[in-house]
This record gives C-alpha cells, sequence and structure tokens, in this order.
C-alpha cells in the first residue's frame, strides 16, 4: 500500500506499518522482573497508608507491594483483585497521579511516588500469565437470581462479587462485546494484546454469570421485566448519550463524535485502515478528548489541535494527560469556544472559534474570532446518562441515577453504579467499587 | 592535612587500610594492582604446607542482598593458597621488593606441631615481609584438618602456637581470631600470654546462606552438597565492632594493638573501628563487591573526616570511644531521654507509631482531631528509641534529654541529675554484693 503520509483531507494509511506498530504498542513499557523489586522496595509500608486511603477500592497497595517485594506474584495479585476485580486494567488506565501515587508519602521528599500503577500492572500481568489454580470460588448456591445491565466495569464487578456470594447472574449487554468503555472506549495504546477480553474471559471464569450480548435496556429488555423476574437489577449501563457542541452541526463528512472513533479505534482489526485527517480539531478537555487527539496523532495526523473554552486548570484531563497530549505533539489551544464547523462539498474543512475569558466569574465570549483549518473535527465535549430506557421507575439527580452510598436506588429491587450513577468521578477504578459495594448490598438484602 | 599514615607494630604503611588475608590477596597480580591503587598494605591469603590444598569447583561465595542487589552479608567456602609455598612466597618477596614502603604481611596455617611452625617460620621471614598473621579463624574446611578456627576456638592451643612462633622468628606476630567462641575476650588473653604482638579480629562467622527451595539444597551447594561457609561484609560489622570493644576494655589485654576487621565499607566503619581500639584495619568484601579503587574514597574520607575534628594523625583518635563502653550495670538509671518527632520533616507514614503501638510502649498516636497526625506521648515513652531506629526519614525523630528539674510525666517523678545505676537501685536484691 502507497504511504500517504501528506495527502489532504481524511485518509487511511499515512504511515508505515512499522510506525503504526510503534506508535500502537504499549504506551508505558511494564516493569520487568528487575525494576519491580527495585520499586517495590522505595514502599515505606505505612500505617493505615494513604496510598490505600485514596484509591477509590481500597485495595492494600503496601500488602501487594511487599508481596512483589517477596516473590510472591500471586499473593500480590491476590491483595489486588480481592477489592479491584478489575485491578489487571485500572493499572493500566487509572489516573493514579490523582488516586494512590499522589498520596504517596514518598512525594514529600522526592516528588516522586512509589510506581504503583506499574507494580499493581506486574503483579496482575504476572499473575494471569499463569494463573494456576482458581484465586476466586463461589459460595453454595443462594437460589437467587440477579439482572446485571451493562457489561462494564461497573457491571462486571458486580456479577463477579455475586457470583462469589453463590447467586446466579444473568449479564446483559448492548455491544457484542462485553466490557463497556473497557473495550470501547480506551485509548488503543493503554490496553494492547486484546487485554481487556482476556481480563472477562478469566473473570466470567468463576462460573455462575450467563452472558446476553446484544440486548439493550428498553430495547430487548424492560426494567419491569427484570424486576418482575429476577430478585434484584443492578443497572450499570454508563453513559450512552453524546454531548452537542451546542451550535449548528451540519451533516458533513468528517464531523465526529470522539468515543465513536476511539471505538473504530480499537475494534479495527488493522488500525492502518482507519482514516485520519491531515488536520484534525478536537473540541473538548476531558480525557476522551486526549485519547482523540493523541489517536489521531498516532495515525499520523499533521495538526492536532485540542481546543478548550476555559482554562488549563478547568480541564478534565489531568496534568499527566494534558503532558502526554503535548508530548505527543497535540496543541492544546484554552479559551475559545466553536462558532461554525466550516462546511465545503459535504466535507468539514475547519472551525470557526470565538475567544472566551472570564467575565463576573462567568465564560463569555470576548466577541473576537479565529478560524481552525481541519479535515477532521471530533467533538468530545462530554457523554450523557440516557435517562428513557429506565422509564420513570427510578430517581433521578442532575440527569443520573441517584442512589445511596451502596448503591441502592429509589426503587427496592434496584441498584446502580459506575458512570450513570450520580455522584461520581467517571473512574473505571470507581465503577468497579460501586459494582461491588452493589453486590455486597444486594447480597446483604437478598440473604441478610 | 591529617596524616594517614600508619605504624602498627613497627609496620608503616601510607595509611591505615590492608587487605585481609583472602582472595583478593591471592597472588602478585591482584596485590600489585590494589597497590597501584593505594592500598597501604596486604596480609597475603594465607600459605601452608605443600602439597597444597585443593578448592572446590562450584560454587565458592554467596552473598545476602537488598531488593536492589546491594550486598548487605557475604560468605565463602575458599581454603587457604591453593598455590605451592615456594611460588606464593617468591611472589611475596618481589611485592615487597619491589613495593617497599606498603606493608605485606605473611598469614600462615599449618598443623599445630612445633615442627611445623619451625619449618615454615624461617621462609617466610626470608622473603623479607613485614609480620605474621596467624590464621587461628577460618572456619570452613580447613578447621575439620584441626586448623583455623579449631585452633582459635582453644586458648592453650593459641597460646602455645604464639610462643612458637615468637621462639622461632623474630617479626610481629598478629594472631587473628575466631568469633565462633562464646567469649572474645579469652582467645585474645591467650594470644597475650603467647606473646603475640597484636590481635586481628574477626574472622568470619560459621553461616549457611540459604535454602535452595527449589532442589531443596543448602546454598550455595557444590553437586547436590553445601559446606557451613564464613561470613562477612557489611552485615558483621556490630559483632566485629563488640568484639574488639571487648577486647579494648578488657583489663587483661587493654593496649594489646588490634587489626579491626569486618564488614568495613566505608570510611566511617574505618574511624569506627579505630575509634574503638583498632591501631589499622583490614578490608576484603567491600574489594570483593566493588574492586580495588574503594580504596580511594576510604583515605579520602577518613582524612576529611579528621580534619573536620582536627585530628592530625590516626592515634589522635584511637580509641577514643573505648571508655563509653560500659556494663549494663553501670548505666545511669537516672536519666531519661524521650522521642521527638519533628513534625517539618515527618512525611506521616505511620510506622512509628503502629511499631511502638504493636511492639513496645503504645507512645505514638496516629491522629489529632481527626487528621493524620503522630506525635510522642511523654508519659508513655519509656525512651527506647525504636521510633527513631526505624523511621525512614534522617533526623525526623530524635531523642531529648530532659534537664535535671524536669518531670518526667510517665513516671510522676523529677529528674534528679544524679547519677545512679543498678549497682545502687532499691530492686537490685544485689546492690550490696554487686557494690
Amino acid at each position: 500500500m502507497e504511504q500517504k503520509t501528506h495527502a489532504g483531507g481524511r485518509c487511511a494509511g499515512r504511515l508505515s506499518k512499522d510506525e503504526y506498530a510503534k506508535n500502537f504498542s504499549d504506551s508505558h513499557a511494564p516493569l520487568n522482573r528487575v525494576q519491580a523489586v527495585i520499586e517495590a522496595d522505595r514502599c515505606y509500608y505505612c500505617f493505615d497508608a494513604p496510598c490505600t486511603i485514596a484509591c477509590p477500592t481500597g485495595i492494600d497497595i503496601p500488602t501487594f507491594i511487599q508481596r512483589i517485594a517477596q516473590d510472591n506474584v500471586r499473593g500480590a495479585a491476590k491483595a489486588i483483585l480481592e477489592e479491584n476485580i478489575l485491578g489487571g486494567m485500572c493499572a493500566r488506565v487509572c489516573p493514579t497521579e490523582v488516586l494512590c501515587e499522589q498520596a504517596c508519602v514518598r512525594n514529600t521528599n522526592e516528588d516522586k511516588p512509589v510506581e504503583i500503577g506499574l507494580l499493581q500492572r506486574y503483579a496482575t500481568d504476572g499473575y494471569f500469565a499463569k494463573p494456576g489454580a482458581p484465586m476466586f470460588t463461589r459460595a453454595a448456591s443462594s437460589g437467587k437470581r440477579v439482572a446485571v445491565v451493562g457489561a462494564g466495569p461497573a457491571g462486571l464487578s458486580c456479577a463477579h462479587r455475586l457470583a462469589m456470594l453463590g447467586h446466579a447472574i444473568v449479564l446483559f449487554d448492548a455491544n457484542p462485546k462485553l466490557g463497556g468503555l473497557n473495550e470501547y472506549g480506551l485509548a488503543t495504546y493503554k490496553t494492547v494484546d486484546g487485554f481487556a477480553q482476556k481480563e472477562i474471559e478469566w473473570l466470567l471464569s468463576i462460573g455462575g454469570i450467563e452472558v446476553q450480548t446484544g440486548k439493550a435496556l428498553g430495547g430487548d429488555i424492560v426494567l419491569d421485566h427484570l424486576v418482575r423476574d429476577f430478585d434484584a437489577v443492578f443497572l450499570g449501563m454508563g453513559l450512552a448519550g453524546v454531548n452537542a457542541i451546542g451550535i449548528s452541526e451540519p451533516q458533513a463528512e468528517g464531523l465526529r463524535d470522539a468515543v465513536a472513533f476511539i471505538a473504530e479505534l480499537r475494534q479495527a482489526t488493522d488500525v492502518a485502515s482507519v482514516p485520519i485527517g491531515r488536520q484534525v480539531v478536537v473540541i473538548g478537555g476531558g480525557m476522551t478528548a486526549v485519547d482523540a487527539a493523541v489517536q489521531s496523532r498516532k495515525l499520523g495526523a499533521e495538526d492536532v489541535t485540542i481546543v478548550y473554552r476555559r482554562g488549563e486548570e478547568a480541564m478534565g484531563a489531568s496534568d499527566y494527560e494534558q503532558n502526554w497530549a503535548k508530548t505527543n505533539g497535540v496543541k492544546i489551544k484554552h479559551w475559545a469556544a466553536p462558532k461554525e464547523v466550516l462546511v465545503n462539498g459535504g466535507q468539514v474543512r475547519g472551525v470557526r472559534f470565538a475567544y472566551t475569558s472570564l467575565k463576573d466569574g462567568k465564560l463569555a465570549e470576548t466577541g473576537e474570532t479565529f478560524e481552525l483549518a481541519a479535515d477532521m473535527v471530533f467533538k468530545a465535549i462530554g457523554q450523557t446518562f440516557e435517562a428513557a430506557p429506565v422509564g420513570a421507575a427510578i430517581a433521578l439527580k442532575s440527569g443520573r441515577i441517584s442512589t445511596d452510598d451502596d448503591g441502592r436506588t429509589s426503587h427496592a429491587k434496584v441498584w446502580a453504579g459506575g458512570d450513570c450513577r450520580y455522584g461520581g468521578r467517571d473512574l473505571t477504578v470507581e465503577a468497579v467499587e460501586h459494582g461491588k459495594l452493589a453486590a455486597i448490598s444486594i447480597d446483604n438484602t437478598l440473604c441478610g | 592535612m591529617a596524616d594517614l599514615r600508619s605504624d602498627f607494630l613497627g609496620i608503616k604503611s601510607p595509611n591505615p587500610f590492608w587487605l585481609a588475608s583472602a582472595p583478593p590477596t591471592d597472588k602478585e597480580y591482584n596485590v600489585v594492582r590494589a597497590f597501584e591503587q593505594g592500598w597501604g598494605g596486604v596480609v597475603w591469603k594465607t600459605v601452608g604446607e605443600d602439597p597444597p590444598i585443593v578448592n572446590v569447583n562450584g560454587p565458592r561465595y554467596a552473598t545476602l542482598l537488598s531488593q536492589d542487589r546491594r550486598v548487605i552479608g557475604f560468605n565463602n567456602i575458599e581454603l587457604i593458597s591453593d598455590r605451592p609455598l615456594k611460588q606464593n612466597l617468591d611472589e611475596m618477596r618481589r611485592v615487597k621488593r619491589d613495593w617497599p614502603d606498603r606493608a605485606v604481611v605473611a598469614s600462615l596455617m599449618v598443623p599445630c606441631t612445633e615442627d611445623a611452625w619451625r619449618d615454615i617460620l624461617p621462609m617466610v621471614e626470608d622473603t623479607g615481609c613485614d609480620g605474621i598473621e596467624l590464621n587461628f579463624g577460618c572456619p570452613h574446611g580447613m578447621s575439620e584438618r584441626g586448623m583455623g578456627s579449631a585452633v582459635g576456638q582453644v586458648p592453650e592451643y593459641i597460646e602455645m602456637v604464639a610462643r612458637w612462633c615468637k621462639q622461632y622468628s623474630k617479626l610481629p606476630i598478629i594472631v587473628k581470631l575466631t568469633p565462633n567462641i562464646t567469649d572474645i575476650r579469652f582467645p585474645a588473653r591467650a594470644a597475650k600470654k603467647g606473646g603475640a604482638d597484636a590481635v586481628s579480629l574477626i574472622n568470619t562467622i560459621n553461616s549457611i546462606m540459604g535454602v535452595d527451595l527449589e532442589r531443596m539444597t543448602m546454598h550455595p551447594s557444590t553437586d547436590g552438597r553445601g559446606s557451613h561457609g564464613g561470613y562477612c561484609g557489611y552485615a558483621v560489622k556490630p559483632i566485629a565492632l563488640n568484639m574488639v570493644g571487648e577486647i579494648a576494655r578488657d583489663p587483661e589485654t587493654h593496649g594489646m594493638p588490634i587489626s579491626g576487621i569486618g564488614g568495613i565499607t566505608t570510611w566511617r566503619d574505618a574511624a569506627e573501628f579505630i575509634a574503638l581500639g583498632a591501631g589499622n584495619v583490614q578490608v576484603c568484601t567491600a574489594a570483593m563487591v566493588y574492586g580495588f579503587k574503594i580504596i580511594k574514597d576510604l583515605t579520602d574520607g577518613l582524612s576529611n573526616f579528621m580534619d573536620e575534628q582536627g585530628y592530625k594523625s590516626i592515634s589522635d583518635f584511637q580509641g577514643k570511644a573505648v571508655p563509653s563502653i560500659a556494663n549494663w550495670q553501670q548505666l545511669n538509671l537516672n536519666h531519661i531521654e524521650k522521642a521527638v518527632i519533628n513534625q517539618e520533616l515527618c512525611i506521616q507514614c505511620g510506622r512509628c507509631h503502629i511499631v511502638c503501638e504493636d511492639t513496645a510502649h503504645q507512645a505514638i498516636i496516629a491522629t489529632l482531631n481527626g487528621k493524620r497526625h503522630f506525635e510522642v506521648k511523654d508519659e508513655e515513652c519509656v525512651g527506647c528509641n525504636l521510633c527513631v531506629s526505624i523511621c525512614p526519614v534522617p533526623d525526623c525523630i530524635t531523642m531529648h534529654t530532659l534537664a535535671p528539674g524536669e518531670t518526667d510525666t510517665r513516671t510522676g517523678k523529677k529528674v534528679s541529675g544524679q547519677f545512679a545505676n543498678w549497682t545502687t537501685h532499691p530492686n537490685n536484691p544485689m546492690r550490696e554484693a554487686v557494690k
């Protein structure tokens, strides 16, 4: 195939085979054994460890690190997985810089926390490579059946814990593959070699979880029937809606939702076949914007600009993610809001932006504008919960499902967790904790 | 600039660092390389009677390592020199001729008969070497043949052989002591009684480095079998310091020259041995871990330390810390210390709290006003130093001495400022007798 590095417009095959392979390989090399034991030795084994407190799933981090130091990889993995069944994926995608590693006491004198995320990956990868005897087993059958809707991190976590506790689970998902954002929503270089599916396959090996894919709530399944047919229901559908950019969105080639682009890349058998513009504009300021922008660069886009309507400090993407974007050649432009998507002959050719600033604490346009040329424009200004399938049966708060700390909704037989639940930070690791806590709450309710 | 020159038993060397009798001093090639780097002297690897012994061809060494594979402890099962006596003596002679300003001391090990010592001593003396060290310490292999530590463990043998050596040689005689005994003072006294000029210590400690749990064999092993080795390296330093200190303060051996050996890795270690009475020091493991170049760091560090402290020569601080070593019953029981945590330096790991709570005196709080905070409760603190010892931050936790007149809130008693030890303590049923 001829290489089209500088071709204008949208086009696939901009790079050589080797460049694609390099760009979409593991973005952060895993630790080898030598590196892992040396890094593990840096852990002070704190009392009531701040890192554990900062971990949404409460993994006993000093314990798993001590086990790595003692060459007990299975024990380390167990300390992780018993609190966070998706500890392998979380090791790859957790924003550790604002969670466990931010709390590490090593920061005080060294500004260099123990590499908890990489150590967690070392332990879980080591275990998955050689799992041996089952780590988790099921309690005696309770005779209870639970429906789990959505097989993302929250649903998987909930299903696994319920299975452990002896319940029978039917796990529904609208997509053809399980995993939710783990499968469709993460940058490809964060989870290479089909890790998401391998992890799910291992998770399901506990047994007692019947999988039904291609079943969307409100379509093939309805909440009323689930409540009628099951002893309890867990909702973990995530955020299916994509926010509009608030201006006219013309039907034009090249104007896309960032989440759809990210999913397409994850599902592509060959990333070289995914077309990308020479010039790309990403509108938004969160992790999705960064994932879309960086992957655009990695597909060979020449100029990629993230445009965000507020300043750096207000961005949803962490400092670490912003730096990751910058080191990958993405330009981040602050204080500009989209005014018009420019189209020529049914093809996006750019975006006109208005400069913004804070006036009396409120965001306002300054009246000046500028244009950025673009063959592709990605919308990445957040996702929303699509409440319609839940109907009026469940109380919402700010457009998401309202629950108590254990995930119990306004409906006595329904629990919820993950991004669709109100009050979180939309993190994978939080979703896992939601699922775990809801499962325990469901178990207490059914068997208590 | 401090004067590092050393005079040990009249044996002069440009600095007090000798390489101990061990693999680094096995032959001319190694010794010359050591002298080129600046080592003050060597004790040549122990020679014995012909035919020479043989060594195993499997592992001779093994280590105790940190996670970062830094060597903490070291063990060996190498025997004495496995080369013919003449070859060793010829090389020794050449080296001494070529490096007249360096100390070359021969280490000997022959059977415990007068003939054996009478025969070998003149041959060794003829090389022009500066002194003789008697290897009564080697704890492995040779000891099974009635030599090495088998001699060092019997004070009467030490005395006997030392006497023969003084009789048949005019060179200074150093007796190298084994730590594999219950009280180091007895072999040291025996050496003195036999007329030896000095003792050197410690030799290595009986040890098994580990077990290979896959093969279920001790480690290291040769063809499935291992033999205990001699343990040395940084980890043995405290054991060696104690033994050096014991000999230095024993009235019967006080003042007897000591060559300090055992885990010396840095200039600071060497200075500590000298402060506890050693006239010079011998190094082996550090060189076997890093090579001979470390001598430059040892001499440089010692020199800077001496300059800072105003010591002009080694003898200025030799033995200076010996009077501080006492028996427990001589310690001042009226002296009160409390740990203090510097909140500015504290990184809040909480280790001090948990170890005090679990294993000591429940004297460190973990929360204050609902916040993570570590602080000493003076009313519980006995001044044990555990928190200071395990705190990962240097100088974060320190010991504070209560001044006379202050109240110890743990006991409610005022600090008297009067010295009083166990010998006078009312709880001591033996107080009359002890006094």
